[in-house]
């Protein structure tokens, strides 16, 4: 009998402990997903980027998540010194937060790209941007999504 | 089986100018097959999509994309390109299966 009661309280005490295990990292995880996390840190390579210069036009809410169109506009000369050399966007609400990966070269005569994306759900969408000169550059639109896009 | 690719549209503008900033707009067929959805029968439908664009200006690179899943079926893409004479753009996609679509325009500044 007291072995019973013993074993039901160590059970409780593991049920907690489980409780607590599974709500600490789930805390940490809406702050940044581990792919999320990932990603970026794969972009920015321990560097931070400086607020300001990429123009990240979306809808700010989009009815079909399966098709949102997406313009990344980049303050730049475009010239051989100065010039953007890469942007990447990320959709931080996504399953796969990678959307695309494009490179530049100072040819364009402007840093702009065009093009349609998925969104699974309501979420930030992360543009980056790399110059010649060293800089990096970040922009965040928001995009309320009324039915996702990825196909789930 | 791979998923079908269609012929690539590419739109210039009529007229360009010599130092004039031109924007390419290009459009192409293709389901774009996340990896993330399932069949009637509960199975994921494998991804394939296509995963790169490049446009070439006489030979050299001047702008290049790496697409992922999140690209919306039958990408859209567009870019700029200043016109600094007369030259021959080359645009090539390529898919997760290595088949590619080529594409080429002329610039012909007036």
């Amino acid at each position: 009998m007291r072995q019973n009661r013993l074993s039901r309280r160590d059970g409780l005490r593991v049920a907690a402990g489980l409780i607590g295990l599974a709500l600490a990292p789930r805390a940490a995880f809406a702050e940044m997903p581990a792919a999320l996390r990932a990603a970026l840190d794969r972009v920015l390579a321990g560097r931070t980027p400086e607020q300001g210069g990429i123009t990240l036009r979306l809808p700010a809410i989009a009815e079909n998540g399966n098709n949102v169109p997406m313009t990344v506009l980049v303050d730049s000369p475009m010239t051989a010194e100065d010039h953007v050399t890469s942007i990447h966007v990320l959709a931080t609400g996504n399953p796969t937060p990678e959307v695309a990966a494009f490179r530049l070269t100072p040819a364009m005569g402007r840093a702009q790209v065009d093009t349609r994306i998925r969104l699974g759900q309501t979420q930030d969408v992360i543009a980056l941007a790399e110059t010649s000169t060293g800089r990096l550059m970040i922009g965040r639109a928001e995009v309320k999504v009324t039915i996702g896009g990825c196909g789930g | 089986m791979s998923a079908p690719i269609g012929q690539p549209r590419v739109r210039l503008p009529q007229q360009m100018r010599t130092g004039e900033v031109i924007e390419i707009r290009t459009l192409i067929t293709h389901v774009m097959e996340t990896g993330q959805r399932r069949n009637a029968d509960g199975a994921i439908v494998p991804r394939d999509i296509i995963r790169s664009f490049v446009c070439r200006l006489n030979g050299a690179e001047v702008f290049a994309m790496e697409l992922a899943p999140a690209i919306a079926a039958n990408p859209y893409i567009a870019f700029p390109l200043k016109v600094e004479g007369p030259g021959t753009i080359e645009m090539t996609w390529t898919t997760d299966s290595g088949e590619q679509r080529r594409a080429t325009a002329e610039l012909r500044p007036v």
